[in-house]
């Protein structure tokens, strides 16, 4: 078979031996290369590997820190917080998005809407934002979720901490609530502590705008972990440093008895402490449960307070603007002193006054008769307030409103204030470009028009005529007591209005049922009702519907011949002052007799369905219900017939108590 | 030889077993480490085949060679057959397989292709005239012997097996003495049809190793991942390694296939760079063995066997240990006598133990204990 030993042969020998030399040197070459290549691997970037094998290796989980507690001016819990078990999902690290949510709905017992909620969050969150799954978990539930982590890659258990409000809805306005920061604040500072489940920042509020002093140091884990996230051991542990606590002047039971006493009613209660300007209470109401926020909120929840006319998500006692009505009759009168009227002069009050072509009436049609400055006041009788403002022009009045606080903006920790109008002619100009006339003057001088107030404003007022100084609301505690500044208005001018507004509650005033239920304690107090719209049948009492119905507002102070505490009260479309001044009385009755105040409102409470928390769930429930019924007759118009009687079962079934 | 040991044992190529066998022992200390500290499960396994193979491979190594110059077409023909075995059985059972099962191993018949090419192909170039080298003659038939084998194993589908079959045949054809222009312009042309079988001809899974391996970053958490976590763990290792069981990129299981595929990547980062260089060393003597074989080699089908197959085992890990640093696409290509893996090892060592036959006869002499 072997062909012989030819040339040809030969030279097969040769080339095979040539060739494969070659392929020995390739070889070699190959081996070189790979030498060189491993040396320059382990060697030259040995570093930079040592790193990328080290940061696999050990992963460093870092610790919210404990926020800050908000305390009251007595030390009590306004927001502290409980500790928590939470799960949450980081979206990067998710293999198979549904079969991780189903195995934890079903491990969870997640309801509809949360998983709704859940799965919404993981379609916008950026890919390295957490999503809260679940919180306050109790132990059980954390460990069923724990020990199925190998399969469940992407989801991430805590035991950390969860900020709690104690008092609810009460704060929620003033305080804000916390939540998980948004894809733009971690543009803006990519610190990995801003996308560490569990992490919160403040969002609204106090939380927000104290920020930087309540977030604390973040603590660090560094944990030894497999490639499946399977921690092998812990190496080394920094704690966290708290926030710093930050101290309110509130009275936080006093806020809550006056949110709870605001009841069924959309309004504000504020309150300040005469001697150092301190906001006892700044409570506006209906409001926001910030415990539902900062646990990230349901879209039902959410959808009922967006959708209440009484506007739960703003706050009133800042950002609401009414009409101040009677209730700048005192400061007004103040005015009128000081440029030189005397108290005594009277003017005949019939019902009316003809102002231009248009006859002004005074709230009493039958009229006041013979009415002096104080009577003006008690009997809040308009016709005064018009003939004599006529005379002494509206620059001193607007002067004077401003010098009481009204139209001004205050040095108050919140993101933004609605300072409202005190108007003059050079505003009028400037805003609707005419000249100022004089039905404007008597419009201004009964607190209508186009005056616009706050109800925190109001409070203010009320302070500067209890005191005469210049009181400066604050709502965050100093350990120095603030210097008042005085207002340099006439003492024997602030005992006559003073006077007057003590008639107003303890004499034949307005408010008589304003008196406080205490025997050494008198409280002055001036009534408003401030109209919404010119209602061609009469004024907006409780007979009409409720947008259309008078602003009910009410200032006062107490103890009349001492003030301590000075007080405003706004009941949006209460229907009048009667919707007001009781609200007042109860609140600064707390002050005195904390036990005489509950009384009264647990009674009320019955009447009116319950507490706060109660009335809110009812309200929810029943929201749920009607959002439900609109789907399943949008899904379906013909059972929509037969099921409507149903709906306005459930919503008369609600009791919201209104 | 003294006389207490008998002469066929003493005659066993000694120099080359002790080699495999450190190859193979540090293979075991790397896959022992691999699994934790414990025997089981690759680790233990691994030696008691490699004992067993290393027989086998000295039972082939007293066949002579007229006996594989008989049996080339024969052995082509039956791995052929259990290669389209292979393919039925897949289609039949519904999915594809690779495998045989024989119940005391899975044997892969594209694994015992890379044998069976070599011998088929150095048989026709041992038949073929000397003065037809530089025809059309020489080459077709080369074609036709590597198409069927590499269709059925293209169909599994084994992109790295495929290569490896053709490499050894084309080696062989190198070394026979084909025109050197028809090599040149054969790189020339896969040059310019590689771009074309990656849009058409491969797989997706393949296209993104291509991919992949040419920007590994791109893809950290894909397929970029086995690169890079064999990068970060050879170039942790850094010059003498982390130390023996202190590797945690294999211990963690951040490198993946570590006891396989990328076992060299567990050796580098506990004995680091010295690590890497020993096992290259023990390679290179392997790898000028297998070619000094087929220099001494006296007849042309033993020349071009044992070049071939020593070309095979020198493919397998080249490939392996450029694709492990990162200079080769991931292909599923073990490292031979380390890697953890029965099928790969048999073939090793049938390429060793037919290199060890042509040692012991070099050709011309009749004798089989010569």
């Amino acid at each position: 078979m072997k062909p012989p030993k030819t040339i040809s042969s030969a030279m097969q020998e040769l080339t095979f031996t040539r060739r494969a030399t070659v392929i020995g040197g390739l070889q070699i070459g190959v081996g070189v290369l790979l030498a060189s290549r491993m040396a320059y691997i382990s060697v030259a970037e040995n570093e930079r590997y040592k790193l990328l094998s080290e940061s696999n290796r050990v992963n460093l989980t870092l610790v919210p820190p404990r926020r800050g507690w908000l305390i009251d001016r007595s030390g009590k819990p306004i927001a502290n917080n409980k500790t928590d078990f939470r799960i949450d999902i980081i979206p990067d690290r998710l293999r198979d998005k549904e079969k991780t949510v189903a195995t934890l709905a079903n491990l969870l017992s997640l309801d509809p809407e949360e998983l709704e909620r859940i799965n919404r969050e993981l379609e916008q969150a950026g890919s390295f934002q957490p999503v809260q799954v679940a919180t306050g978990l109790d132990s059980e539930q954390y460990a069923a979720v724990s020990v199925r982590l190998p399969d469940l890659p992407g989801v991430s258990p805590r035991q950390g901490f969860s900020r709690n409000y104690p008092s609810g809805p009460a704060i929620g306005h003033l305080v804000g609530y916390v939540g998980i920061a948004s894809a733009e604040d971690y543009k803006e500072n990519p610190d990995p502590i801003l996308i560490t489940p569990g992490y919160k920042i403040g969002k609204d509020g106090l939380e927000k705008m104290f920020e930087d002093h309540l977030q604390g140091k973040p603590g660090a884990k560094r944990v030894e972990v497999t490639a499946r996230g399977k921690i092998v051991r812990e190496l080394n542990t920094r704690p966290d440093v708290p926030g710093k606590p930050l101290q309110l002047t509130l009275d936080i039971d006093l806020q809550e008895y006056a949110a709870r006493r605001l009841g069924p009613e959309s309004g504000s209660v504020v309150v300040i402490d005469c001697l150092t300007g301190d906001i006892l209470t700044m409570t506006s109401m209906p409001s926001f449960d910030p415990n539902s926020f900062s646990d990230g909120i349901g879209v039902t929840e959410y959808g009922m307070l967006r959708d209440d006319d009484h506007v739960p998500l703003l706050d009133k006692s800042l950002k609401s603007l009414f009409p101040p009505g009677s209730t700048v009759k005192p400061m007004v009168g103040l005015s009128f002193l000081e440029a030189g009227l005397d108290p005594d002069e009277t003017v005949n009050c019939n019902g009316g006054l003809q102002v231009g072509n248009r006859r002004f009436r005074c709230w009493k049609r039958s009229g006041h008769g013979r009415v002096d400055m104080a009577k003006g006041i008690y009997q809040s009788c308009d016709v005064y307030f018009y003939y004599f403002a006529q005379k002494i022009g509206i620059n001193p009045i607007a002067l004077m409103a401003n010098r009481l606080g009204l139209g001004q903006k205050y040095p108050l920790p919140v993101a933004s204030q609605f300072y409202g109008t005190v108007p003059d002619p050079a505003w009028l100009r400037k805003k609707h470009k005419r000249e100022w006339q004089a039905y404007d003057t008597v419009n201004t001088t009964i607190g209508q028009g186009y005056m616009l107030v706050n109800p925190t404003q109001l409070a203010v007022m009320a302070s500067r005529i209890a005191t005469g100084k210049n009181i400066v609301p604050r709502l965050i505690m100093d350990e120095k007591k603030p210097a008042i500044p005085t207002l340099n208005l006439d003492p024997e001018h602030l005992l006559y209005v003073q006077k007057a507004m003590s008639d107003v509650v303890n004499g034949p005033g307005t408010a008589g049922r304003a008196r406080l239920p205490l025997d050494d304690v008198k409280m002055a107090g001036k009534t408003g009702t401030a109209q919404v719209v010119n209602l061609d049948f009469g004024r907006g009492g409780r007979d009409v519907a409720w947008k259309y119905r008078d602003h009910g507002l009410f200032v006062c102070f107490a103890p009349y011949d001492n003030p301590r505490y000075a007080a405003a009260v706004v009941i949006e479309h209460g229907g009048g002052s009667g919707a007001a001044y009781p609200v007042a009385r109860d609140v600064l009755t707390f002050l005195y007799d904390r036990q005489k105040a509950m009384d009264v409102l647990t009674g009320m409470e019955k009447s009116w369905g319950g507490t706060i928390q109660e009335r809110m769930d009812r309200k929810m429930e029943a929201y749920r219900a009607r959002k439900a019924l609109e789907k399943a007759m949008a899904d379906n118009p013909a059972a929509a017939a037969s099921t409507d009687a149903a709906a306005s079962d459930s919503e008369t079934g609600s009791g919201s108590g209104e | 030889m003294s006389d207490f040991i008998p002469a066929p044992i003493a005659q066993l190529p000694w120099k080359t077993i002790f080699l495999l066998f450190v190859l193979a022992s540090f293979g075991f200390i790397v896959l022992y480490s691999a699994a934790g500290g414990s025997l089981t499960p690759w680790a233990g396994l691994h030696m008691v085949r490699f004992t067993l193979f290393a027989g086998m491979a000295i039972v082939l190594s007293r066949f002579r060679e007229s006996f594989w110059k008989a049996m080339a077409f024969p052995i082509y023909i039956v791995v052929v057959l259990m290669l389209v075995g292979v393919e039925l059985i897949g289609a039949v059972g519904g999915g594809s397989q690779r495998w045989l099962n024989l119940g005391f191993i899975r044997l892969q018949p594209s694994e015992l292709m890379k044998v069976a090419i070599i011998l088929a192909v150095a048989r026709f170039y041992d038949l073929l005239p000397p003065a037809q080298i530089r025809t059309w003659g020489a080459i077709w038939p080369l074609f036709a012997l590597l198409a069927l084998p590499c269709a059925l194993i293209l169909m599994q589908p084994d992109l790295g097996t495929t290569i490896t079959v053709v490499t050894g045949a084309l080696t062989i054809a190198f070394l026979a003495g084909l025109p050197l222009r028809l090599f040149i312009g054969g790189a020339a042309a896969v040059a310019v049809l590689a771009p074309l079988a990656y849009f058409f001809a491969l797989e997706d899974y393949q296209q993104r190793r291509v991919t992949t391996f040419l920007n590994p970053e791109n893809d950290p958490l894909g397929s970029g991942y086995h690169i890079s976590q064999s990068k970060i763990a050879i170039g942790s290792g850094g010059l003498f390694g982390k130390g023996f069981l202190n590797g945690t990129q294999s211990h963690l299981d951040y490198l993946p296939e570590g006891h396989t595929d990328f076992v060299f990547a567990t050796m580098a980062e506990e004995w680091g760079l010295m690590g890497g260089i020993v096992v290259l060393f023990c390679f290179f003597l392997l790898f000028r063995w297998g070619l000094g074989v087929a220099m001494k080699a006296k007849t042309r089908f033993s020349q071009l066997t044992a070049a071939g197959m020593t070309v095979t085992i020198f493919f397998y890990v080249a490939i392996n240990l450029m694709m492990v640093m990162g200079l080769a696409p991931v292909v599923g290509i073990p490292l031979p006598f380390m890697s953890h893996g029965g099928s790969s090892m048999m073939t090793i060592m049938i390429c060793v133990g037919i290199l060890m036959s042509i040692e012991r006869n070099p050709g011309k002499s009749g004798n089989a204990f010569g």
